[in-house]
């Protein structure tokens, strides 16, 4: 029954996905010879105007693009033209940096708010007016401090990523179980083997799904500071690749940001299910 | 009585109410035990009985007065008084065998690995769970999760067992099997054991003393009620016994009218000398011993002898 429901499913996704497809096909195929010129008119015209091609890329031109960058992910021809692969490295290891910092953050600083109320009340009015600001309104600021372009990047990146795990570190410390607390207090367990071996395990599947909400918005925000801060990176890419008009390396670098996204997230959703516990 | 194991003397619990006022949920309340006791408490909602638990386990602390074991006051929990939690309170993602592990772990602090499993493992053979150590407790049953709470509470071998309705959220087989098994151990090893409970069979069943409660709030300790059947009753046979009825009555008649009125109706109870019932006749009377006289003959009429 279930697997019939997800061959149902796949069959449902694959056509769509040859209907999104044929109809993009469609929309932007030739339409034959419009105007009849020189050729060598023509020629200097394009296929736009001449055979009536949209301006926007078919999806065989992005197919036939994707495969040239997948056959060589990592050249090198000097900084404005470099490999996707190399481009995605960047973003993600500058994700991976800012992530990790807010992650040796949060957790902590978390565990102490949630096991402390006078702490928790008195942090609240920082966190409540720290927590809505946009991460690239630290930019200039990040930019003045720091003084460099790709630390400033990882800074946005750390305070974006750091209000989700903290906001779900405090409240899967603060929302433990009285009983399972009470069962270490009856077995006198001391305060630091407490934190480990009754509020953390309790506490870690609110405290991954605030990772894996960390995590989708870091690889958000990437994308725009790179726009910002240029030089590499696959925010870069995508301005880049606008400023050469080159509408086919954009959508291909869309269909990539979505794909690392989307790994990014099933990787912490598998840690997530890793420290679940059925109750 | 002469050998007070555990003695809560004068204990009170106050909590701030609306508007400044003070609500008491008891107080002057004086309660003793002896070495190897199996004492039960019965009582309505709200008397204050899981307090009176949740205090001699130092999980809460009275607002006024001291609870002493042992000969030591108590100040806060301790690995001598374990405690089974009416939820049972397994910590889901640890096994059967990780729940009691912890339990021994945390007494003996030095132990290897090895010898902390083997000491857990006896105790889950204790119980009757011998083949489910790997399992969590989400897949255990409601029983065999309060048999692993039982396991981890002896498991620590601790001076006294305090039980806060152990068996309430179970079905009535599984209870029946369970009291059995609970007081079994408690005879075999001689553990002191403190209990709340709804039921007044399970009383009867388990307990030598059953400690009568007025309601609350301002709910005070009315009668202790010695249990005149003989230690080796069996419960198949329970209510065969020729005294079952007349405690049996004793104790619904408290619940059903007494424990409302008992305040008015008695003005002269004395809290430190809180009247000792016991059912029968004198010669078939069961009691612990005492140099005391006793009041006898049927329901606590007027205010008997106790220390």
């Amino acid at each position: 029954m279930t697997s019939s429901l997800r061959v149902r499913a796949g069959l449902v996704s694959i056509v769509l996905l040859a209907a999104f497809l044929g109809i993009w096909h469609l929309a932007t195929r030739s339409t034959g010879a419009t105007t009849t010129m020189s050729p060598e008119y023509a020629k200097l015209m394009g296929l736009t105007a001449t055979q009536g091609k949209s301006a926007m890329p078919g999806p065989l031109d992005v197919g036939a693009k994707l495969w040239e960058h997948v056959r060589r992910p990592f050249y090198d021809n000097g900084p404005n033209d470099k490999g996707l692969g190399i481009q995605l490295g960047y973003s993600i290891a500058r994700v991976g940096i800012g992530y990790l910092l807010a992650v040796l953050v949060a957790i902590p600083l978390g565990f102490l708010i949630g096991m402390s109320p006078l702490l928790s009340k008195a942090l609240d009015p920082f966190i409540q007016v720290l927590k809505p600001i946009s991460p690239l309104a630290w930019m200039p600021l990040a930019l003045y401090t720091i003084k460099d372009s790709s630390v400033s990047a990882i800074f946005v990146i750390f305070i974006c990523s750091i209000w989700p795990m903290l906001l779900n570190t405090v409240f899967g410390v603060a929302s433990v179980r009285k009983e399972w607390i009470n069962v270490a207090r009856t077995l006198e367990v001391g305060t630091i083997r407490r934190a480990f071996t009754v509020i953390l395990p309790a506490a870690a599947p609110t405290i991954l799904t605030g990772m894996r909400i960390s995590i989708g918005i870091a690889w958000l925000v990437i994308v725009a500071a790179e726009m910002l801060v240029g030089g590499t990176g696959i925010g870069y890419f995508v301005w880049n690749e606008w400023n050469n008009l080159s509408i086919t390396n954009v959508i291909i670098a869309i269909l990539l940001i979505g794909v690392v996204g989307m790994l990014l997230d099933q990787i912490l959703a598998r840690f997530t299910r890793m420290v679940t516990f059925p109750e | 009585m002469t050998d007070k194991f555990i003695s809560i003397e004068g204990i009170a619990k106050r909590y701030p109410g609306a508007g400044g006022a003070t609500t008491t949920i008891f107080e002057n309340l004086w309660l003793s035990m002896a070495r190897g006791e199996f004492a039960c408490v019965i009582g309505h909602s709200g008397c204050g009985k899981t307090t009176v638990l949740n205090i001699l386990a130092g999980l809460d602390a009275p607002s006024e007065g001291a609870v002493i074991v042992d000969g030591q006051a108590i100040s806060g929990t301790s690995l001598d008084r374990a405690v089974i939690f009416q939820s049972h309170a397994l910590l889901p993602w640890r096994t059967v065998l990780g729940n009691v592990g912890y339990a021994v772990s945390s007494k003996w602090r030095s132990w290897d690995r090895a010898k902390v499993r083997a000491h857990a493992q006896t105790f889950i053979d204790l119980v009757g769970l011998t083949g489910s150590e790997h399992k969590r407790p989400s897949e255990l049953s409601g029983g065999m999760k309060q048999r692993v709470g039982i396991a981890r509470a002896l498991s620590i071998t601790p001076k006294m067992m305090l039980m806060d309705e152990p068996f309430s959220a179970l079905d009535a087989l599984t209870r029946g099997t369970l009291q059995d098994e609970v007081r079994r151990i408690c005879l075999e090893t001689g553990q002191t054991a403190f209990m709340i409970t709804h039921d007044v069979d399970e009383a009867i069943y388990l307990a030598d003393k059953i400690f009568l409660m007025t309601n609350g709030p301002g709910a005070v300790l009315a009668e202790v009620v010695e249990n005149p059947l003989p230690r080796d009753r069996g419960r198949t046979d329970l209510h065969r016994h020729p005294l079952y009825y007349a405690l049996r009555n004793h104790i619904v008649d408290f619940l059903v009218t007494r424990s409302k009125t008992f305040a008015a109706e008695t003005p002269g109870h004395d809290p430190r000398h809180v009247p000792v019932v016991q059912i029968g006749k004198p010669g078939l009377t069961i009691a612990a011993a005492s140099d005391e006289p006793r009041q006898t003959w049927m329901p606590g009429s007027n205010p008997g002898l106790s220390a």
